[in-house]
């Protein structure tokens, strides 16, 4: 089956500056591929997970089905400066096939859950993929010559016959075809009991964890073999489990800490040279319950879906169910920043527990410079919010509302009372139409949205004809 | 939901949609009640609702963590607001279970006992629905206490005993701690002796036990946190 990601929609921005840009959101919609089709959903197509190089020229994304798709920013081209920033497929490949386990008795889902790009080293690109159990290690290499006229070996690699050999030649390279080579380097197995939810590369790049529900392990990138422990909340009485483990990531830049969220909506700040075990976390984040807002679905909606260190080092930003948050590691009484994602859905929580969607992990992103973020929301809209502003707007990731070039408007969702024109009622949201991975351009103002077996990606024209 | 493959799973889910066909609407996701997260259903209850989502959690052969201790820490919270103490005893002890259930029943908030008893029924409910596709329903799983007065249901003989033999051990610990006494009434006795496979409407179903729907609005009131809640979430945190 064909996936879906081949439909690929690109917007424009209007804005002036980075710091107002969240002002004029007037998103256009380029003329689709050409070799969009629709296609059933199938739940292989679904993507699982968004993640851009330390580039940005490379997208990589995960799904359901196990695979990995590559794409590639297209070079800017002076006759249409308007391609620079397509993003084309480069490569695909199975990272992860259905496992059996057999002590166990259970099935392993092929499902990628996160990639992890490895800052690059030379002309390869290395990334790490993983799904509940086993992470693999990925080279993505480019050719685009072949080696031609060897003396004891014909075209097809075989060896010739000495006698027929009667004069020597220089072999020479012959342009080729590109072609994009992906090999499996390494696999790390075996250093998982429960689904491991995260990865992070170290800024040392030479290590790498791997957080579970429970546990969290430390691996060098070179060494499958063995891994290193250093965070394990499991009691020693399952009984006595209140807790999980949902999201961990390193520092950007010191290499010995790294922060891992809870299910009960803390953060956990580790120092690694304090002890080789970090059970005691250095820094402990975490907001008082508000008790104005208390019911039986507090701690679900306070559940930490995902966590994100800012580039910069200085803040984290947290998603649980209704919010997003900014933590700075300065203060870990409470949030110095709280958005509110979609409050409208505070009086539906009974219902959203028993559709499960309370459930839902949503992710977070920063942009390169910190001063907005955006996560996801239901119905195929996303949220962003600029932190020096304080403004904040509701986009939807949706081919059906959107023709090539029209102006994608800004969303907004009306609790009751008044009702504009284009409002849409929380009643008629699609809950199954939900965006949970994004993922933000390192440095520009592009986007990758996944809205279940779709990939969009969006972009700021005004800030990418600067570069 | 972590749907599965495999030839022991696919039997499992099958058997798992037999059980729970008549309550089970809100887990099959091809129906578009699902999908448009409907008003909370009038008829079924959060606690029930939530031993439900337990239920099914653990039929997957390797459960969600995150949504089992979600769930779990939301019925603890359920039960400490439902408890007659203000702090629930981690594990109850066998003797003491009764004169819980007695004081539940006895309680001076006639609605809530009322809607309790409501929930019993549920309960047993479920457990017979659990039970109709088990082929040796009369044999149990070993080390369940059959027959004579009603047995100091344990968490997992709540849950049925279909995932007894699915459970890992220590998952099985997960609920030793939740006071299932509230349900050690007589209203068991019916469902949990006769092991009967019984319909929807079986001998469990006591009329005097029907409520309207206005006590079973409010009891989803108190349930949603609408409502003040008694007291404060104790041991659930």
């Amino acid at each position: 089956m064909e996936r879906e990601l081949e439909t690929r929609l690109r917007a424009w921005m209007e804005g002036r500056a980075e710091s107002r840009w969240l002002e004029k959101c007037q998103w256009e919609l380029a003329e689709p591929h050409p070799e969009t089709t629709q296609l059933e959903s199938v739940r292989a197509d679904i993507i699982s997970t968004v993640e851009f190089n330390h580039t940005g020229e490379l997208l990589a994304t995960g799904d359901k089905g196990g695979r990995v798709v590559i794409f590639q920013r297209e070079p800017e081209s002076k006759n249409a400066p308007h391609s620079q920033g397509e993003y084309d497929v480069y490569s695909t490949f199975q990272s992860h096939e259905p496992e059996f386990d057999y002590l166990k008795s259970l099935e392993i889902e092929e499902k990628i859950n996160k990639i992890k790009w490895l800052p690059q080293q030379n002309a390869a690109h290395s990334l790490l993929s993983t799904n509940d159990k086993t992470i693999k290690l990925w080279k993505i290499t480019e050719r685009d010559k072949r080696p031609e006229g060897y003396n004891l070996k014909d075209e097809e690699g075989k060896l010739k016959d000495l006698s027929t050999v009667t004069s020597l030649q220089v072999p020479v390279l012959k342009p080729m075809d590109l072609m994009v080579e992906v090999s499996p380097r390494r696999v790390f197995a075996n250093g998982h009991t429960y689904h491991i939810n995260s990865i992070s590369v170290n800024s040392d790049c030479e290590t790498y964890m791997s957080a579970d529900d429970l546990r969290i392990n430390l691996w060098h990138l070179a060494i499958t073999d063995r891994s290193f422990n250093i965070v394990d909340i499991k009691p020693a009485n399952m009984e006595d489990l209140t807790e999980v483990i949902t999201a961990s990531e390193f520092h950007p830049h010191h290499c010995n800490l790294f922060v891992y969220s809870s299910s009960k909506g803390s953060l956990r700040l580790c120092d690694m040279r304090a002890a080789a075990l970090c059970d005691k976390h250095s820094k402990l984040f975490e907001e008082p319950e508000d008790p104005s807002n208390r019911s039986f679905f507090s701690e679900i909606i306070s559940s930490v879906s995902d966590v994100k260190f800012s580039h910069s080092g200085r803040y984290m930003l947290t998603r649980d169910y209704l919010t997003v948050k900014v933590w700075d590691l300065n203060m870990e009484a409470r949030p110095i920043e709280t958005y509110q994602v979609h409050d409208y859905l505070r009086s539906k929580l009974c219902s959203l527990y028993e559709n499960d969607c309370i459930f839902d992990k949503f992710e977070c992103a920063w942009n390169g410079s910190d001063s907005v973020i955006m996560t996801g929301a239901y119905n195929n809209f996303f949220r962003m919010f600029d932190r020096n502003t304080k403004r904040d707007v509701t986009l939807e990731a949706s081919r059906e509302s959107s023709k090539p070039r029209a102006v994608l408007k800004p969303r907004r969702v009306c609790v009751g009372g008044k009702r504009r024109r284009d409002d849409i009622s929380v009643d008629s949201l699609d809950f199954t139409k939900k965006i949970l991975h994004t993922a933000w351009h390192p440095a520009e103002n592009i986007i990758a949205i996944a809205a279940t077996n779709n990939l969009y990606i969006f972009q700021d024209k005004v800030n990418s004809e600067m570069h | 939901m972590m749907l599965s493959k495999g030839l022991k799973r696919k039997r499992e889910e099958e058997r798992e949609k037999e059980a729970l066909a008549v309550d089970s609407w809100w887990l099959d996701p091809s129906l578009p009640a699902v999908a448009q997260a409907p008003p909370a259903v009038a008829s079924s209850s959060l606690l029930d609702l939530s031993v439900l989502k337990l239920h099914h959690s653990l039929r997957q052969s390797e459960p969600d963590l995150r949504h089992l201790v979600l769930v779990v820490n939301t019925l603890r919270r359920i039960q400490a607001s439902m408890a007659p103490e203000p702090t629930l005893p981690p594990v109850p002890s066998p003797p003491a279970a009764p004169c819980v259930a007695d004081n539940l029943l006895a309680s001076s908030d006639a609605a809530l006992s009322a809607s309790m008893a409501s929930l019993l029924e549920d309960l047993s409910h479920i457990e017979g629905l659990s039970q109709a596709p088990q082929p040796l329903v009369d044999e149990g799983p070993p080390g369940r206490p059959t027959g004579g007065s009603p047995p100091n249901l344990g968490a997992l003989d709540l849950l049925g005993p279909a995932t007894g033999c699915l459970l890992d051990d220590e998952l099985e610990g997960l609920f030793e701690d939740i006071d299932t006494s509230m349900y050690d009434s007589e209203l068991w006795a019916p469902a949990s002796e006769g092991l009967k496979p019984g319909p929807e409407d079986g001998p469990g179903k006591e009329e005097a036990l029907e409520l309207d729907e206005a006590e079973l609005d409010y009891l989803l009131d108190v349930l949603v946190g609408t409502q003040a809640l008694e007291r404060p979430p104790g041991p659930g945190r």
